[in-house]
């Protein structure tokens, strides 16, 4: 790892200021991504500024929604009763990822903003739009099976990996942002970019923005619910596919729903169009298998990754029935 | 306690006066001694880089006023300063387990950490788990049902498995194996691994 210095920040304001006034460099929280990064050689900051002194690492609830503190350790989100209750769905996403070690480190502000895992983003031997502009994207053509199949461009494929954002861009959350211009606001929808022509943005914070938290508006998903993960091995991987699903059922008759899935773009990828089309529906497989065909239009596969076509809507199905507990 | 550590390394007054300054630069974030991007001396950059930053942990039970280059993962610290070579390195990078140890009680992989991120903390390691010549209930369990074979990554494994015990997942054997997937053992003795924790739970001795 090339050296560099290492700053502590006490106040929100020093920690915003110290990367305001240099580009080159980067807040760490739990370090489990950034460090990793930069042993690779993907990432070499001059000076890093340490966050994890500041007072962030509340979780409450307040009138209208739950707060959670961007440092707040993503095992002890997880294991929260007042989350556990409410927001289940962000439980289960939580514990689906990653060790129990990492997620003792892994913070909600650092989980939020974890880059890619696409090999060629990772092996600096390589071409990637993301870490080098204008070198091309190695997965285009290369080994592209856990890349995108929604909304990639011909500069990059890679998918956002994260298992937490998947069920915060499901339950409609806020990312809440400071930065030198003052605090700001972001719907968790809008937070993550699609590659288009600059893939190596990823989101939408700018320079010397600090994720200061996430609010998550009340919502009735406490019963129906599941996050079904589906990857090389039990535990412990990322996700082919994972599938976000809740449900508000009175009667039999789905009144809201929520469908958001992970490893298939380059954002948590909300599926809005077989919400509305499941909304006012009678609980079946019939139009559980109806809402999936929908979700999948505009999807495309590459050379290695065709058989995502196929395990989409099959995880979709499977999440909905389980949330709705037919069998 | 390794001299070598707590040594300067710079010999020359300008190195140990960029040291200082630096040093408390780093602590105190104070801006007017912040390099600027672009208006940095390729000098003061190259000092800049490998100025260490002094550090109060304590391992083991153990205190250290250490002195760290900002670089230096806690793994790397424990084995090379420190020569505690109990905790593996199996990957690098977080993905075996093989380097888990307890910072304040809670398990974590060492190599993901920053060791100048600690300053404060308590590490706890495989060394110091025995008490004396007396060996941990864990360690104990492991080795009556022969949870390892190579034993690289058993520190690890016992590391992990300590907290797992103590969060409260290791109530079925699913939950076992779920709670202690952040640990891989190449030689394969999951099923011994298991066995070895239900045992050690089961003897409800201090853990
Ligand atoms: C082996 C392995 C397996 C994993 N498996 C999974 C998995 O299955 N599912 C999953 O979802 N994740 C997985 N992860 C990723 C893990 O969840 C992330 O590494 C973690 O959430 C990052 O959080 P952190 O606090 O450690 O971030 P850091 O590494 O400290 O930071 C990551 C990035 O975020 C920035 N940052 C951190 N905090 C803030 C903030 N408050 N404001 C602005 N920027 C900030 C940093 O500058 C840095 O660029 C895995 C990681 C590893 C190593
Ligand atoms: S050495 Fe740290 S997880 Fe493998
Ligand atoms: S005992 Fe050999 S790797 Fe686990």
């Amino acid at each position: 790892m090339i050296n560099f210095q290492y700053l502590r920040a006490d106040t929100q304001k020093k920690a915003i200021d110290a990367l305001a006034k240099d580009a080159s460099a980067q807040f760490i929280a739990g370090g489990t991504n950034l460090v990793d990064l930069m042993k690779k050689g993907v990432t070499s900051p001059q000076r890093i500024v340490d966050i994890t002194h500041l007072p962030l690492k509340q979780i409450e609830k307040v009138p209208g929604y739950t707060r959670i503190g961007s440092l707040a350790l993503n095992s002890e989100v997880a294991e929260h009763e007042l989350i556990k209750n409410n927001h289940p769905l962000l439980s289960l996403a939580l514990q689906a990822g990653a060790s129990p070690q990492l997620r003792n480190m892994a913070t909600v502000g650092g989980n939020i903003m974890q880059r890619t895992r696409c090999t060629y983003f990772y092996d600096t031997e390589m071409p990637c739009n993301k870490r080098i502009p204008g070198s091309g994207c190695g997965a285009l053509q290369g080994y592209n099976r856990m890349h995108a199949i929604f909304g990639a461009s011909d500069k990059c494929i890679a998918v956002h990996p994260s298992d937490m954002c998947v069920a915060l861009v499901a339950l409609d959350a806020k990312v809440l942002v400071s930065g030198p211009k003052g605090n700001r606001r972001i719907e968790f929808e809008d937070f993550h970019r699609l590659p288009g022509n600059d893939a190596a943005k990823d989101n939408v914070l700018q320079q010397g923005e600090l994720i200061t938290g996430i609010e998550i508006p009340d919502h009735p998903f406490t019963k129906n619910i599941h996050y079904l993960k589906i990857r090389d091995r039990a535990s412990y991987a990322f996700a082919l596919i994972s599938v976000a699903a809740t449900l508000d059922i009175q009667n039999n008759v789905i009144q809201d729903v929520r469908l958001a899935m992970g490893g298939v773009a380059h954002k948590p990828w909300r599926l809005p169009a077989a919400e509305e089309f499941l909304k006012g529906k009678k609980v079946s497989e019939e139009i559980f298998r109806e809402a999936a065909k929908i979700a999948m239009n505009g999807s495309k596969a590459y050379e290695h990754n065709a058989f995502k076509l196929k395990m989409a809507p099959a995880a979709i199905i499977e999440s909905l029935k389980i949330a709705a507990k037919l069998d | 306690m390794d001299k070598k550590v707590t040594t300067p390394i710079h010999s020359s007054a300008r190195r140990n006066f960029l040291k200082q300054s630096s040093a408390m630069v780093a602590l105190a974030l104070a801006p007017p001694t912040i390099l600027k991007a672009g208006d940095k001396k390729v000098e003061d950059q190259i000092a800049g880089y490998f100025e260490k930053v002094p550090v109060k942990l304590e391992i083991n039970g153990k205190a250290h006023a250490l002195s760290i280059e900002p670089r230096v993962t806690l793994l790397d610290l424990l084995r090379e300063q420190l020569h505690l070579t109990g905790t593996k390195k199996g990957c690098d990078h977080g993905q075996c387990g093989a380097c888990t140890v307890h910072i304040n009680g809670k398990r974590v992989n060492a190599c993901l950490t920053l060791a100048v991120m600690q300053g404060g903390n308590k590490i706890t390691t495989i060394e110091g788990l025995a008490n004396g010549d007396e060996l941990h209930p864990m360690q104990e369990a492991f080795i009556k049902h022969d949870g390892f074979q190579c034993g690289y990554c058993t520190p690890g494994q016992i590391m992990s498995a300590v907290a797992c015990v103590k969060e409260g997942h290791a109530e079925s054997d699913d939950d076992i194996r779920e709670y202690m997937s952040g640990n891989i053992c190449r030689c394969g003795c999951y099923t011994n691994i298991v066995d070895a924790i239900k045992d050690a739970k089961k003897g409800g001795k201090s853990l």
